[in-house]
């Protein structure tokens, strides 16, 4: 039993890989292929599921697979954050399979196989960054997924997907060239690279030396779209729906994020932070984003770019979380990523639905649409609900959290950041719920083609939606009480 | 007989060398398996001598029994130990690849000939690796370069004639620089062994006839590894060459020239003359900064594959010399390591680069559009290889770029550092040129869901040229990955360089 569980990190992140052979093996017959999809998410959500009792009874599981590079082996180890990221990603990929499915199918996509290959592997990087053991481990996933995710960025081909392509991936290698070179500094002050709760950089340099580290980690963790380098997330909403879906709640951004918590509570420590002065750092970057892009957000007709505005200034909360420095702002970053994650993807599921099922991607036209398609109208606005962080959904969750953090590390002002930010995304969410469920349309006769998406469509936006609500009900199970071991291992308090 | 080994890897090959010749004047047929059968055996020999080395240590062979400093020496170690078996692993893939190629681009009546200088130039080079004289460096390197110059010249282009006589006019200046070199070191010294000239050599560190003699031999490698700005034969060399030429003189020749270069650098002057007596390598990592640069700029800038190609060789070589700029354990480690890695890499983009002109007859970007579609082995290859050229983990590419970037934060060259990982981005600029053409340009086409192709016009290359190329291709990743016992070949061949044994 023992050895079985030791394997099962690295089951994890080969299941999707060996998917995406098959997929490639089997690209002319498309009902084996998406098959192949179907089968290794379920797979990989149920060893994912498979290792939550242990890691919820305070275990990590750690195997190391290969000797790497001086720094750090490729090594797996499983914690409780890191299943917070991996469980998180493990559902919506299992959701967002079908929904892919769905979607490409209706829309007659071409070049299916290279889309659903690269999911595959982005998937398989994206489990591998969540149960990375140490930053060369890390770095490589990290990049992979980079290089993975630009033929879904530019699937469509034309001329406005190249050069959205080439934005993504300027700003995503040369953020990986910082976070390389963070990597070997950190290997060359300490001889490991080897994540440690309350991290292992304190006292191995001079300050301005650990601060200037801090600022290539962030660099390097660009995914996380921190402004003002946060220009690609935008561009990249020429992808398919699907990929839009990926990118904002199941993987990507939620790298970025995720690398960012990492540094903070097993490189740096909250301690050595505060010491750095780091946390006003984050404080403003997270601040001024957080504002900033719900003021574009206003601004975009395009409903997915308005969505992708709102994930920028969604993810530094997270940030925010982290720049208290306080462990209720800490849980709030953490919790949020998950919830963050699963009311996102809902947002996009229904872009994408509109585009299948109306054709349409301005807000403005959109007008009464929830005549014709009102379950999807009804989810869009419940998640939307949630991310203004109202009940009965989870987003409240974190941002009580938070606001308690905010208190409790002594910077109260950043209260007022919460506040505004809840009004803005009232402001951008509300005027879309109105167009879609209470405003008439322009011309009664345009929605009579227009229907519900179809079923592989429509029923991950429901289960979405539901999560979002039990999440609120229920947040212990299991978010909450991973969150919860995370924290005790990055401040020393015993786990209760 | 194995304590014969190291003459046999030059002998035997020579014999065989004339072997083609009499029974391809007979058959042409005889010439293909003869070469390829060769280059397999001295693999072997190579890897042969490897595994005694590292088991024994340093492998001392007297050429007729004629002890040094009198007799000529091969001397093998963990250094060129490592070097034999990557060149003639290279060699073995470029001739396998060479037969379907050859007979593509190359006259009939050549063909015999053709293969004849093959097996020159793999002879010269193995030559140059494992000899401990650096006289016989000087006659090897001449034999290989001769070689080399005409097998450009061989195809029916006319240009590549002009790039033969361009290639052979820089390559003498060369040749006279180290030949000049070896001259000035020789009445320094009085001898031409480089392990009795490394011993004798500390007396005379202030003369002015040493100072001129390392001169004289830096620049005239730097010549011929194409070291910015003295690479000016280089693209034009690599573009109009045959494709399997290329590959050779890419991959092998390159890296035997740069193996020569340290080789000299390192164990005939020493890390004490370069680094204390004479300090140059502030000056070497500022060339090989602006080598990384410039040659990525360049190679951004092509509008042809294979020239594209032949310009990041400009800057890839910069990775290599930047190593010995830094010169401390792991930056070297690094150094050699993409030794392998760019032999490997750069010799699987040739090759593609060779299919695509096999298949379409030219490797201009615009007659490429959507060649994924028919050619999807070949661009996979050609993607797997530029993403190590990148250096994306887990290839080897990225290995190497780590122990360099280590190395250079080590040493504390902190904006050497940031220009080389500056390098590496560049580089994403060029390989993504032939991404983008190939996977994203002019195949609008929507299908319907299964990746129905309309029929293909171009296929695949033939097998023999395919195998080789996706070897190669997967070698950048699982080198990359099981890059660990490499290192353990590598580290003592770095401290034995230091050491300046």
């Amino acid at each position: 039993m023992v050895d079985a569980t030791g394997l099962l990190p690295a089951v994890t992140v080969v299941t999707p890989l060996l998917a995406a052979v098959m997929i490639l093996v089997s690209g002319r017959h498309e009902n084996i292929r998406d098959g192949f999809t179907v089968a290794a998410a379920v797979a990989m959500l149920g060893s994912v599921v498979a290792m939550l009792p242990s890691i919820l009874a305070g275990e990590r599981i750690a195997v190391s697979l290969i000797p790497l590079l001086p720094g750090g082996d490729l090594a797996l180890r499983v914690d409780a954050f890191g299943m917070v990221f991996a469980l998180t990603a493990a559902v919506l990929w299992l959701l967002n399979s079908f929904y892919s499915i769905g979607y490409m199918r209706s829309l007659k996509e071409h070049a299916q196989t290279r889309f659903f290959f690269c999911l595959a592997v982005a998937i398989a990087s994206a489990i591998g960054i969540a149960f990375s053991a140490n930053l060369v481990t890390l770095l490589v996933f990290y990049e992979i997924l980079t290089i993975i995710t630009y033929p879904l960025v530019v699937h469509v081909e034309t001329p406005e997907a190249m050069a959205a392509g080439r934005k993504y991936l300027a700003y995503l290698l040369i953020g990986g060239v910082f976070l390389l070179a963070a990597v070997v500094l950190t290997y060359i002050l300490t001889g490991t690279t080897g994540f440690a709760p309350g991290g292992f950089l304190a006292g191995s340099a001079p300050p301005l030396t650990l601060q200037i580290l801090f600022i290539l980690f962030m660099v390097g963790f660009v995914k996380a779209a921190w402004m003002p380098l946060h220009g690609w997330l935008p561009a990249a909403m020429v992808a398919p729906t699907p990929v839009s879906a990926f990118l904002h709640a199941v993987a990507v951004v939620t790298a970025g994020v995720f690398g960012i918590v990492r540094i903070a509570g097993w490189v740096y420590g909250m301690d050595l932070l505060a010491s750095l002065g780091l946390g006003t750092l984050l404080a403003v970057i997270a601040s001024f984003t957080i504002i900033t892009a719900s003021l574009f957000a206003l601004t975009e007709d395009n409903l997915k770019r308005r969505l992708a505005y709102s994930t920028v200034s969604q993810l530094s909360y997270i940030l925010l979380g982290v720049s208290m420095l306080s462990i209720a702002g800490m849980t709030g970053a953490m919790a949020h990523i998950p919830i963050h994650a699963f009311l996102k993807i809902t947002l996009f599921f229904v872009a994408g639905a509109v585009i299948v099922a109306a054709g349409r991607e301005r807000i403005s036209d959109m007008k009464g649409i929830g005549r014709k398609m009102p379950v999807t109208a009804v989810m869009f606005s419940g998640a939307a609900i949630g991310i203004c962080g109202l009940p009965p959904f989870s987003g409240l969750i974190s941002k009580v959290y938070l606001a308690f953090g905010a208190v409790e590390g002594g910077v109260p002002i950043l209260l007022l950041v919460l506040v505004a930010s809840t009004v803005l995304n009232a402001a951008y969410f509300f005027p879309i719920i109105h167009t879609m469920l209470v405003a008439s349309p322009d011309d009664e006769r345009s929605l009579d083609s227009v229907s519900e998406p179809p079923l592989l469509m429509l029923v991950p936006i429901i289960l979405t939606t539901v999560a979002s609500v039990l999440i609120f009900f229920y947040p212990a199970v299991p978010f909450m009480d991973l969150v919860e071991i995370a924290i005790g291992e990055i401040t020393g308090s015993v786990i209760p | 007989m194995i304590e014969h080994l190291p003459v046999i890897l030059i002998t035997v090959p020579i014999l065989s060398a004339l072997l083609i010749l009499l029974l391809g004047w007979h058959d042409r047929r005889f010439c293909y398996p003869i070469t390829l059968a060769t280059i397999l055996f001295q693999f072997v020999g190579g890897i042969a001598l490897l595994i005694e080395v590292m088991r024994q240590g340093t492998i001392h062979y007297h050429i007729g029994g004629w002890a040094p400093p009198l007799g000529i020496e091969f001397v093998i170690d963990t250094f060129n130990g490592y070097i034999l078996p990557i060149i003639l692993f290279l060699a073995v893939a470029a001739a396998v690849y060479a037969r379907r190629s050859v007979e593509n681009e190359i006259e009939p009546e050549k063909i015999v000939s053709f293969y004849v200088l093959f097996q020159l130039l793999v002879t010269g080079l193995v030559g140059m690796t494992i000899t401990g004289d650096i006289f016989n460096l000087y006659v090897f390197l001449e034999i290989s370069s001769i070689a080399a110059y005409t097998l450009i010249a061989s195809t029916r282009r006319p240009r590549a004639c002009v790039a033969a006589l361009n290639y052979l006019i820089l390559g003498s200046i060369a040749g006279g620089f180290v030949l000049l070199g070896i001259g000035n070191l020789y009445v320094a010294t009085g001898t031409l062994n480089m392990a009795d000239i490394a011993r004798l050599l500390p007396a005379s560190y202030g003369l002015a006839t040493v100072h001129t003699a390392f001169l004289l031999l830096v620049i005239g490698f730097s010549i011929k590894v194409a070291l910015f700005p003295l690479h000016l034969w280089l693209p034009d060399a690599y573009t109009e060459a045959p494709s399997a030429v290329t590959v050779l003189i890419s991959t092998v020749m390159a890296k035997v020239s740069v193996y020569a270069m340290f080789r000299v650098v390192f164990s005939v002057f020493t890390t004490a003359y370069f680094v204390e007596t004479v300090p140059v390598t502030e000056l070497i990592l500022l060339i090989a900064a602006v080598a990384i640069v410039a040659g990525a700029v360049l190679a951004i800038a092509q509008d042809d594959l294979k020239r594209m190609l032949a310009y990041s060789s400009v800057s890839q070589i910069g990775y290599i010399v930047f190593a010995l700029g830094v010169a401390n354990q792991v930056a070297l480690e690094g150094g050699l390591l993409h030794i392998l890695g760019h032999a490997v890499m750069k010799g699987c983009l040739f090759m593609v680069a060779g299919v695509i002109i096999y298949r379409l007859g030219t490797s201009r970007f615009s007659d490429l559009k959507g060649v994924a579609a028919t050619m999807p082995v070949t661009c996979a290859t050609f993607a797997l290889a530029g993403a190590s050229m990148i250096g994306v983990p887990p290839t080897i590419g990225f290995a190497s770029k780590y122990y360099l970037v280590m190395g250079a934060l080590e040493a504390g060259y902190w904006v050497y550092a940031a220009v080389l990982l500056a390098g590496s981005l560049l580089a994403v600029g060029y390989i993504w040129r032939f991404i983008e053409v190939a996977y994203f340009s002019a195949s609008s086409h929507h299908e319907d869901g299964g990746d129905h192709c309309p029929a293909p016009a171009v296929r695949e290359a033939p097998l023999s040229m395919l195998v080789p190329m996706v070897v190669l291709g997967f070698l950048c990743l699982l080198l990359g990955i099981f890059v660990e016992p490499i290192m353990e070949i590598v580290s003592p061949a770095v401290s034995l360089l230091l050491g300046g044994a």
